[in-house]
């Protein structure tokens, strides 16, 4: 064999032939199957990639042209007596190279696995590849917060339009002409008869006469006040709630009042009530609740009072429920108003309204809840 | 309203810190906005009196050595003229705060803390003050306004605190009055409040008064304008000495910010402020005609004002006349030609009730307010009209500058001024507030607040005060009754009795939000803007002067010309936000809004006009172009369920070959297009935009549309690629649709590739489409796919002679 046990099939090399002549000459089987296994073991080192296994395995065990191989078809050229030894010879060995080169691949694999890994390495602190998310705007955020919490208590969201005449407005909300509650909300009219509405409530009127208890309303939108200055704006966004039913009291107002505040807020808040005026409330109350930044101890957000102005509310005036043809002697109900604009200024400590409204994307893109 | 303790204690005993009473005034509706004392910015300033005192040569200083009390002596440098030995002088300490003041040595510039000094070589432990140092005025305190030291009384103590001597250790409460309470526009009207939820006495005012039988013969009041002037009452004073006030009403008006001008004219704003009714005094030698007439101003009738401002008037002001002419602008100021003078020696008080939406409107429209506008709009009541009356005449006996006549005249339309008794139900108020107020406390809480209770069952009788116009019916009575009660007894509940609702968003709710999400989620920033824009704005986007946009709703009141129309477009608003994003620094986003525009049928409104719900997408940047925009109409489209075709249009505001209508269901129903470039030449800008806007209140008639589920093809489908050349102005769209037509299987078609240059004839472009056919009966073979091509390359060649690319 010596020099000329190439495996590489272009030396013009035989093996099957080779071998049974070697086997034939020396009639030692088992000598040549162990030169053949010896041969693949010195090969062993040069096999550094899977197209050198490939190759150098194919030279043996390809059923054609592999040594092996031709080893299996020179069979028939085997006298009788001894093809049974020499079969089982050859399979052993050819079983042997199969686990031989399959144990290799496996090893060559896994190598190649790692420098193919290696060769992909990164800087992981590179720039990250985004792509850009909008955001809504933080009153829609704030507003779509609240109707997640209300539409979960069974209300429904009725929006009213921005242009309204001053029955809705004021007179059926127990606001007169000569009303001095008139006073509080400079209004801009558009004729003497239609207004830019000053308040979400008048939603509620549209609502009672449409639809006869139980009512549980809310109704976001757009308000407007002849008002612009640092802390005002001419336009803001306003959330008005009624609910009308039998026997619904003060009671139930704080009581749903306090779920309101925790949902929003967190569990630990509170609210209190206090006394204040509203034409179309009677009872009327100025709602606070417990200060969410500091828990109620008194901070720099709640000026050291642990209370946060949040709303105002009452009960349902009953000249209002009578302006609407509904029972006063039967149902009940309240109304709360929740400026929507303030409550999200707090919440993400937004100190000019104005920016609220300017859609500079160096604000709009921070506030992402 | 600003109201000091030290006049409330006039009326009602009050034990606790001003602190406390805050709190109480606060618990039962009466908001404390400020509370501050007088001498907020004072301390460490003590009585000290001077023992000697030599000038120090060549200066106008004096050297001083002070008796300082318990502070020990002191060796003081004093600059003032007014200081010797023996004298009783503020010493305010090392450490003390004090007011700066300027060279003037009169105005305030500041707080500042004293230090030891040194004036010319001699040290100083202090400083001797004058009023002005302490924020006292010669109205607070008799002496103070010397331009010197401030003297202090010789009984005073060396080393005493002068806070209290000097009245520095008031407080002033700054309350806010909710708009249902004018009866608590008053001293008086809070002591009410104060001494019911302190649950002690008020000490009413003296109201008596002595008339002589002196009378102004043949003297009338007529009042015209009944509706406007419900009660008006004159009272003549004769033998009235003008002359300074006293110092207790001097400085009390100076506590609620009114300077002293007379004792007459004093005693009307004393009463103004003490009982909430505006009065007027007239000078009586300047009334002609004996006679007070109540009416309507003729039209161009003219009034000069006390602070000799002319008005012109009209019929919707009401006028104070003598016999012959105007003599005061009605609940708003008094007349030059009659007002108090040095030489005034017969005056005509005048005290009345107007309608507060008039005075108003008299206010506003002549641009005149003064304090009795200010509270004849919260509302007077004639209760107040006549008990101020009496108050005035008793101060003017009090104060010795008058003689009290027998002649008063009072006209007035009936309104009653006792009490008015009210019924309720004690289980109605419970039922408002859902608990239930023991009846002892209810009486109690009724009592308090002089409503006279008694119970019978389950009826409770009020006797309620004139005042108190605001108590209607039981819920106020239960308000009444919880603010005293206290709201913190009130037990949450969540509303046990009522029905289950269902509650949610409806169709159209949902589909807008869904909408915004998917527009966030391509990278836009959803932005708000006022629902008002400027009319500058419809001439920035060169809309023609008949376009619909033109026909905007104006508002009558606007802050500003800037604010004064109702949007028409969204678009203004949109590439203004833009421009100012680009020029500060921010450029490229995407940004969207959805808002109304108001489309009126006719103007000035006659009815609800259209509120139209848009929707507005602005994109700029480098990674923008028409494309980029029309793929965001398409997300649209998709996230509403709908199809969208796109046609070349003009706006006027949008470039002319980058402009396409959008039709939904051959409805148009928006735009899109990149903006003009002389429009953002004009704004300054640099960098492109591109406009969309979409009618989504025209979209929501198709929102109902039912999403439903087609199964999956159950043959294979096929694609073919076509090059296909054309002239250069075939537009792709109209490609598509002949491709469409022609074939009923096609089910896509992508454009994927557009080639202009040699390989092709010059007037000739090349677009290369994929079209997917989609079996539906059976599967296709090579020949029905082969057969389709040819008639659509067939219909091609024949509508718009487009062949095969070779």
């Amino acid at each position: 064999m010596g020099g000329t046990a190439e495996y590489s099939s272009q030396s013009g090399f035989n093996p099957g032939r080779d071998f049974f002549y070697e086997f034939k000459e020396d009639n030692l089987m088992n000598e040549a199957l162990e030169k053949i296994k010896q041969k693949i073991l010195d090969g062993e080192a040069q096999l550094t990639n899977s197209k050198a296994v490939y190759e150098f395995k194919k030279s043996f065990l390809d059923s054609k042209t592999g040594k092996i191989g031709q080893l299996m078809k020179e069979m028939r050229n085997i006298p009788p007596e001894e093809r049974a030894g020499y079969g089982k010879g050859v399979n052993e060995l050819k079983e042997w190279a199969n686990q031989f080169f399959s144990d290799i691949e496996e090893k060559i694999k896994e190598k190649e696995l790692q420098l193919k890994y290696e060769s992909e390495k990164i800087d992981v602190t590179m720039p990250a590849k985004t792509v850009e998310t909008g955001n809504l705007h933080p009153i829609t955020q704030m507003r779509n917060q609240l109707i997640d919490v209300f539409t979960g208590m069974g209300f429904e969201v009725y929006e009213g339009t921005e242009i309204e005449n001053d029955y809705y407005n004021f007179t059926a909300l127990n606001t007169p002409k000569d009303h001095p509650a008139r006073d509080m909300q400079d209004t801009f009219y558009l004729s003497p008869e239609f207004l830019l509405r000053t308040q979400t409530s008048s939603g509620q009127i549209h609502v009672m006469e449409s639809k006869k208890p139980p009512i549980k309303i809310i109704s976001p939108g757009k308000v407007f006040r002849s008002d612009d200055d640092a802390t005002h704006s001419p336009m803001f966004t306003q959330m008005e709630g009624l609910v009308v039913d039998e026997n619904i009291t003060l009671c139930d107002l704080q009581g749903m009042l306090d779920m309101f505040v925790k949902k929003i807020y967190g569990d630990g808040t509170k609210t209190r009530l206090r006394p204040s005026y509203f034409p179309f409330t009677e009872p009327s109350v100025e709602v606070d609740c417990s200060c969410f930044e500091c828990g109620g101890k008194g901070c720099k957000l709640c000026k050291g009072t642990g209370w946060i102005e949040i709303l105002g509310a009452g009960m349902v005036n009953k000249k209002v429920l009578e302006n609407c043809g509904i029972d006063s002697e039967k149902y009940s109900g309240f109304a709360f108003g929740i400026g929507i604009e303030r409550t999200a200024m707090l919440k993400y400590g937004i100190n000019n309204i104005k920016l609220l409204f300017e859609s500079d994307l160096r604000v709009l893109k921070q506030l992402d809840d | 309203m600003l109201v000091p303790l030290s006049w409330l204690k006039e009326y009602v005993d009050i034990e606790i810190t001003p602190e406390e009473l805050q709190e109480k005034l606060f618990s039962c509706g009466f908001e404390v906005e400020e509370l501050y004392e007088v001498g907020k910015d004072i301390s460490k300033v003590v009585v000290g009196l001077v023992k000697e005192c030599e000038g120090i040569p060549d200066t106008h200083l004096s050297l001083c050595k002070v008796d300082a009390g318990e502070h020990g002596e002191l060796q003081i440098c004093c600059g003032a003229d007014n200081v010797k030995a023996g004298g009783k002088y503020p010493l305010a300490l090392v450490g003390a705060t004090v007011y700066a003041t300027a060279k003037d040595h009169k105005t305030v510039e500041g707080v500042m803390t004293i230090k030891k000094g040194k004036l010319r070589g001699y040290e100083s432990f202090g400083m001797l003050c004058s009023g002005v140092e302490l924020g006292v005025s010669e109205n607070m305190f008799k002496g103070a306004g010397y331009n010197g030291l401030l003297v202090l009384p010789e009984d005073s103590q060396a080393g005493a605190d002068v806070k209290p001597i000097l009245g520095l250790d008031d407080w002033i409460f700054d309350i806010a009055i909710t708009a249902n309470r004018p009866d608590c526009q008053s001293i008086l009207g809070i002591a009410r409040e104060v001494a019911a939820v302190l649950q002690k006495e008020l000490k009413m005012p003296s109201l008596d008064y002595t008339e002589t039988g002196v009378k102004k013969d043949g003297f009338t009041v007529n009042v015209d304008a009944g509706d406007l002037c419900p009660r008006y009452i004159a009272h003549y004073v004769y033998d009235v000495k003008i002359a300074e006030s006293p110092q207790w009403m001097k400085r009390r008006l100076a506590l609620v910010g009114m300077d002293s001008i007379s004792n007459v004219v004093d005693i009307t704003n004393y009463v103004l402020k003490e009982i909430g009714q505006p009065m007027h005094a007239f000078d009586c030698n300047y009334l002609e005609g004996n006679a007070i007439r109540v009416r309507r101003a003729e039209e161009g009738e003219k009034i000069v004002t006390l602070d000799e401002q002319e008005y012109t008037l009209n019929a919707n002001n009401l006028v104070i006349c003598d016999g012959v002419k105007p003599v005061a602008l009605a609940g708003v100021m008094g007349g030059l030609n009659s007002e108090i003078r040095d030489t005034t020696d017969a005056v005509m008080f005048e005290s009345a009730k107007f309608a507060r939406d008039n005075i108003r409107k008299t206010a506003r429209a002549l641009g005149k307010r003064s304090d009795a506008s200010a509270r004849y709009e919260k509302g007077v009541d004639e209760y107040s009209t006549v008990m101020a009356m009496k108050r005035a005449l008793h101060l003017m006996e009090e104060l010795g500058c008058g003689k009290v006549s027998s002649t008063h005249v009072e006209v007035n339309t009936g309104n009653s001024l006792e009490p008015k008794e009210m019924k309720v139900s004690i289980k109605k108020v419970n039922g408002v507030l859902g608990i239930t107020v023991p009846d002892d406390e209810i009486l109690r809480i009724m009592k308090s607040l002089d409503f006279a209770p008694s119970i019978s069952g389950d009826e409770l009788t009020l006797q309620i005060p004139a005042y108190r116009e605001d108590m209607e019916s039981y819920p106020d009575v239960a308000e009444e009754v919880i603010r005293m009660y206290g709201y913190d007894k009130v037990v949450p509940t969540f509303m046990p009795s009522a029905k289950v609702t269902m509650g949610g968003l409806n169709l159209r709710q949902k589909k807008e939000l869904k909408l915004k999400k998917a527009l966030c989620a391509i990278g836009a920033y959803e932005c708000i803007h006022y629902s008002f824009f400027s009319p500058s704005d419809l001439d920035m986007l060169k809309y023609p002067e008949d376009a619909k946009e033109r026909q905007a709703i104006r508002i009558m009141n606007p802050i500003n010309e800037e604010l004064s129309l109702m949007r028409t477009t969204l678009s203004a608003s949109m590439v203004n936000a833009i421009a100012r994003n680009m020029k500060r620094g921010n450029h490229e986003g995407r940004l969207f809004e959805v808002g109304n525009v108001f489309v009126a049928d006719e103007l000035p409104l006659k009815e609800y006009p259209d509120e139209r719900e848009t929707l507005c997408v602005g994109v700029f940047g480098e990674n923008e172009d028409f494309f980029t925009l029309k793929g965001i109409a398409e997300t649209v489209a998709e996230t509403l369920c709908l199809t969208f075709e796109y046609e070349k249009a003009e706006k006027s505001f949008l470039h002319p070959y980058q402009t396409a209508a959008i039709k939904c269901e051959n409805v148009e129903v928006g735009y899109l297009g990149k903006l003009a470039y002389d429009i953002q030449n004009s704004l300054g800008i640099r960098a492109s935009m591109y406009i969309m806007e979409i009618d989504l209140k025209a979209l929501s008639q198709w929102y109902d549309r039912k999403t439903m589920f087609t199964p999956l093809p159950k043959y294979p489908e096929e694609k073919r690629d076509l090059a296909l050349v054309m002239d250069k102005n075939v537009t792709c769209g109209q490609v598509e649709e002949c491709i469409n037509k022609a074939c009923k299987y096609v089910n896509s078609i992508k454009l994927f590739d557009i080639y202009e240059g040699e390989q092709i004839p010059e007037d000739k472009k090349s677009m290369a489409f994929t079209i997917e056919f989609t079996p539906k009966e059976e599967a296709f073979n090579a020949e029905s796919v082969d057969g389709f091509v040819n008639k659509i390359l067939k219909n091609l060649k024949k509508q718009m002679d487009i062949d095969l690319r070779s």
